[in-house]
């Protein structure tokens, strides 16, 4: 039963991952690159680590997968913010509808 | 269980080369550099299936390190980009 909760977990997060890299794609501009990528990575990587936090069990592990996945909530979008700031002011327009892709 | 794991695996590694063509391709510096960020969280999610491939907890601590680095990292070059210095 446990098993089949984490196998769910583990495939949204996959299904999160893999969206995120096709954004980074297809997008046609530097800050919805960035969107896509701060986004759906932050997100899948937090459903994966709790898919194996439930198919861990209550061990010494599962902690310290708890301790990763807390870290990564809070630094991930910190990074990237700190990416997409320095940016702007390094004075990158954002891309109008219309425009040609960059 | 471990056949999941291991299709995973696999399905990362392909993202990972999906990201690394914005990282050879993308204009700027920027572009790259939010490849490579994706690249970084990719990869520690990728040390901890291994981990629970070969049965060895300690890469899970070795992908903890790496986050740490990752962000680290990714905070000096930004501030590189912004004043043109690490001071």
């Amino acid at each position: 039963m446990l098993n089949t909760v984490a196998l769910i977990f583990i495939f949204i997060g996959l299904f999160f991952m893999v969206v995120g890299a096709v954004g980074l794609i297809r997008l046609p501009d530097f800050y919805t690159r960035a969107h896509a990528s701060g986004k759906c990575d932050t997100l899948g990587e937090g459903m994966m680590l709790i898919g194996f936090i439930l198919y861990e069990g209550m061990t010494l592990i599962a902690v310290k997968l708890l301790l990763l996945a807390i870290f990564i909530f809070i630094s991930s979008p910190t990074a990237v913010h700190a990416l997409v700031n320095a940016a702007h002011a390094r004075g990158i327009k954002p891309w109008m509808k219309g425009e040609e892709r960059r | 269980m471990i056949d999941i794991f291991h299709a995973s695996a696999i399905i990362l590694v392909l993202t990972i080369f999906l990201c690394l063509y914005r990282v050879i391709a993308g204009p700027g510096v920027e572009n790259r550099l939010i490849a490579v960020n994706t690249v970084g969280t990719k990869t520690i999610i990728l040390l901890v299936i291994i981990g629970f491939i070969y049965g060895r907890p300690l890469f899970i601590d070795i992908s903890i390190i790496y986050a740490m680095i990752n962000f680290i990292a990714a905070l000096a070059i930004a501030k590189y980009l912004r004043r043109g210095c690490l001071c």
